[in-house]
């Protein structure tokens, strides 16, 4: 039966194909811009560490107290100053945690005759690694004797790999960071989860600029190795440079704990509640006890990581998308019921109304199918054009893989059966014998 | 002609009138609200920097294995580095100008203090009355004609009052230039110049010694991009920033020419990446980027939709028109010329269009107020949404037009035969 619905549907639509290709190019581009925007809208709110977001904590402490807050707002500032960073690690009660600076330092390569180059990296404890489960092509991550001890010693990623030493294994080996030696022990492999969930702060979430060497918390802060991310301050510092800052209630590092389940999180809640206090009693605050502790997700919608324009984008696309679904309806309306006499003709045969909805929706179901194709080929056009108009941290990320491919089709079709539901109903309740008369 | 004959014939399509009217209510709420972030952006975009963005680049470079600038001797090298480049550059044959500065108008770099007509008590303060953000961008005496500026009132840095201390250093300047648009907020009715303002909460004072028309600040100082204070320093850091002004039509040769000339005065520094050597022409469009695909997004999707209407709007039409060529034909015969039937179609569609854009102007306000709600966005302007009104009832009248011209060749024999 379905069979003789596709040619019956084959023939309605060629009989007019201007109405047809109509059709056809409102579902294919309707589609195609949802599915364009949405590609960017899916790229930019994805979970960069799905498996482990859930057990991922920031927490917050609010630093400056109730004064700082200009806008009338209770947040804590979504930084931390070095203070309360390093207290925070010494008392070490998550079961993994570090806190987070970005850096910003010159590389001088082994060979001679090459200029030094800038690489971007971050500053952390050796215990990051295992908690955002970095991936090591050679080596590992440094450990808590590392750290203790402030070995100079670097995990630099492949990029930093290949163009300093061509991408062979070179753990042991140095690297040259501001003109101090540093020892390989781990060579990452390709790594760049987005957002860049351990520093949103600096990225806004997306950076097309790779993260290629990490050193060493206390070996990089006794060494100067200075914060190349954001600085927030209520009042200047009182002493100069690195140290000055290092001694100030600016803010400039991010911090992340790994909580495995409900009881570690909310005896750290309290942790993080009575360290508060004891800053409060001992006139460090001059405040109550005002924290925060997001988990992973909850932190990457605090920090607006998906822009309000990606947002605007997909709703005025969806839009769109409803317009052409209206369009299509009334097309297939017409399309139909000028059709009134063919409907009374196989009505009269005998043909009961669910063969009516069948035939007509298989109609409507094949519009949907051409509109779908249509709006893959340009889907793929549309996120080409989006890596020329957007900014490229977040263009780079809207690909066309198979689930957008299917789900760009799926949508077509289901739209287009939508929008045939009404058109189908009123061609189904054609009266045969009103129809026969008629003719 | 009237409207009743009309009115009785939407009747009989009540549901090609519904779907009619929607699509055009629809497509007016997000037309409209397209078109006004497409206007806010090009606003955005066209707003001068207060530079004579033309031939000027921004060379960024960092030394590589230097002291570093938190000892004074360290601070003494490193300006004395800088000062080796700006007499480098200075020396170039397509070189017209040079100036050290820390950052540029929509350059992604900026620090922000605030600026108060009182003295401080140690904290920023930017909320209390009398007080403002502002971008702080350390020069020296060249930079009013390496940047081009334009000078309002007072007068400009000497060369002799141009300081140089550690970037990492709070110094309270004696003197400063700050940018109109400050000096209005602060002092709103006396001239800016010779007044004295107190930066960064600090409690000794430092003079205005002069007013430049504008000079705007880093593109994510939205709320205070005007507000600009101009020190009369050179900060000295293990990274330092050129301001570059070619000679006229000579920008790319001489950009092309900066590498070979500061590793000449001292390899051991990183100047390679693309970055280094940025035309402001560059930043300037990296700073807008988001803002002029956002544009281009809207008006692709404007286009798209108002296409989809219009084809629709000539499709039910067309349909409609075939449906009563009898009645067309009966018209005609009865003594209706061809113009009538035309006018007759067109006026049907007039009057869909308008109960479409009333209910569209409804849809339009509540989308506006929905992202104004939000995402922060502006009202949407009255003439906007006119606008938005006259062009689809334009629009509604254009995609008529075929249809209804093909019902007025309707002959008067059709009312003699069947179907």
């Amino acid at each position: 039966m379905l069979r003789y619905y596709l040619e019956l549907a084959v023939r309605s639509l060629k009989r007019s194909p201007g109405l047809t290709a109509l059709m056809v190019l409102a579902i294919g581009f309707g589609v195609a811009a949802s599915m364009t925007t949405y590609s960017v809208f899916r790229a930019v709110s994805g979970d960069p560490i799905p498996w482990k977001s859930s057990r991922l904590f920031v927490p917050q402490i609010d630093a400056w107290g109730p004064s700082a807050h200009r806008d009338g707002s209770i947040e804590p500032v979504d930084a931390l100053s070095y203070t309360d960073a390093m207290a925070l690690m010494r008392d070490h009660r998550a079961k993994l945690q570090s806190p987070i600076y970005i850096i910003s330092s010159s590389v001088v390569p082994t060979r001679p005759g090459e200029h030094p180059f800038n690489v971007s990296g971050h500053v952390v404890y050796g215990e990051f690694f295992p908690m955002v489960e970095a991936p090591f092509r050679y080596g590992s991550g440094w450990s808590a004797d590392d750290d203790r001890q402030r070995s100079a010693v670097a995990v630099i990623s492949s990029k930093l790999n290949r163009k300093l030493f061509g991408g062979e294994n070179s753990i042991g080996k140095s690297v040259n960071v501001e003109g101090r030696n540093y020892r390989v022990v781990g060579v990452l492999d390709e790594w760049n989860p987005q957002p860049r969930f351990y520093d949103i702060q600096n990225t806004g979430g997306f950076s097309t600029a790779s993260d290629d060497l990490f050193l060493p918390f206390e070996r990089a802060i006794e060494w100067g190795i200075p914060n190349d991310g954001n600085t927030g301050c209520v009042k200047p510092p009182e002493e100069s440079g690195f140290v000055g800052l290092q001694r100030s209630s600016c803010v400039w590092l991010g911090y992340l704990a790994q909580l495995d389940n409900a009881k570690a999180v909310s005896a750290y809640r309290d942790y993080l509640e009575s360290y508060a206090r004891d800053q409060q009693h001992s006139g460090r605050f001059t405040w109550a006890p005002n924290i925060r502790l997001h988990d992973l997700p909850a932190w990457l919608v605090s920090e607006q990581v998906v822009p309000s324009d990606t947002k605007i984008s997909l709703l005025v696309a969806l839009g769109l998308l409803v317009v052409c679904l209206v369009n299509t309806s009334g097309l297939l309306l017409a399309k139909f019921l000028r059709r009134s006499g063919e409907i009374g003709v196989r009505r009269a045969l005998g043909a009961g109304r669910l063969a009516i909805y069948a035939q007509f929706l298989t109609e409507a179901g094949m519009i949907g199918v051409a509109g779908g194709l249509l709006g893959i080929a340009l889907t793929g056009v549309g996120i080409l054009g989006v890596g020329v108009v957007l900014p490229k941290g977040t263009a780079a990320l809207a690909t066309l893989d198979m689930s957008l491919l299917l789900l760009t089709l799926a949508v077509a079709v289901f739209a287009t059966l939508l929008a045939g539901l009404y058109p189908t109903f009123r061609a189904a309740r054609v009266q045969p014998a009103w129809q026969l008369k008629s003719n | 002609m009237t409207l009743h004959p009309i009115l009785a014939a939407l009747r009989k399509h009540k549901s090609g009138v519904v779907l009619i009217a929607l699509q055009i209510a629809l497509t007016l709420a997000i037309v409209c609200n397209a078109l006004f972030i497409i206007g806010q952006r090009i606003h955005n975009i066209n707003q001068p920097t207060g530079l004579v963005e033309e031939d000027l680049f921004l060379v960024s470079q960092q030394w590589v294995g230097t002291p570093g600038s938190d000892t004074a001797a360290g601070a003494e090298r490193l300006d004395a580095m800088q000062k080796e480049d700006l007499a480098a550059l200075r020396s170039m044959p397509d070189v017209a100008s040079v100036a050290p500065t820390t950052s540029l108008p929509l350059y992604s770099s900026s620090r922000v203090g605030s600026v108060g007509i009182n003295p401080g008590n140690g904290e920023y303060d930017s909320t209390s009355k009398g007080t403002a953000l502002a971008s702080y961008f350390f020069m020296d005496e060249q930079a009013l004609t390496t940047l081009g500026l334009k000078l309002v009132s007072g007068r400009f840095f000497h060369a002799d009052e141009v300081q140089h201390y550690s970037g990492g250093e709070q110094r309270t300047p004696d003197l400063i230039v700050i940018t109109k648009a400050m000096a209005e907020k602060l002092f709103p009715d006396k001239d800016a110049v010779g007044q004295v303002l107190y930066l960064d909460g600090a409690a000794a004072p430092t003079r205005v010694i002069g007013v430049v028309e504008r000079l705007q600040g880093a593109v994510w100082a939205k709320t205070f991009a005007w507000n600009g204070v101009l020190v009369p320093a050179r900060l000295n850091s293990t990274y330092s920033r050129y301001a570059v002004r070619a000679r006229p039509g000579r920008r790319d040769a001489a950009m092309k020419a900066v590498p070979s000339v500061l590793y000449g005065v001292n390899p051991m520094r990183v100047l390679d990446d693309e970055e280094s050597v940025k035309s402001f022409e560059r930043i300037r469009n990296d700073a807008y980027q988001s803002d002029m695909g956002m544009a281009i997004l809207m008006g692709v999707v404007s286009v798209i939709l108002i296409g989809v209407t219009a084809t629709g709007i000539v499709g039910l039409t067309s349909f409609w028109v075939g449906q009563r060529r009898k009645q067309i034909g009966v018209r005609r015969a009865l003594g209706a010329r061809k113009v009538d039937i035309l006018h007759y179609f067109q006026l049907e569609n007039l009057t869909i269009a308008c109960g479409g854009a009333i209910i569209g102007i409804l849809l339009a306000l509540g989308l506006n107020f929905w992202l104004m709600r939000n995402f922060g966005m502006d009202r949407i302007p009255v003439p906007w949404v006119i606008v938005g009104v006259a062009a689809v009832l334009l629009l509604g009248q254009f995609a008529v037009f075929v249809p209804a011209r093909r019902a007025s060749n309707v002959p008067p024999v059709a009312a003699t035969r069947s179907v």
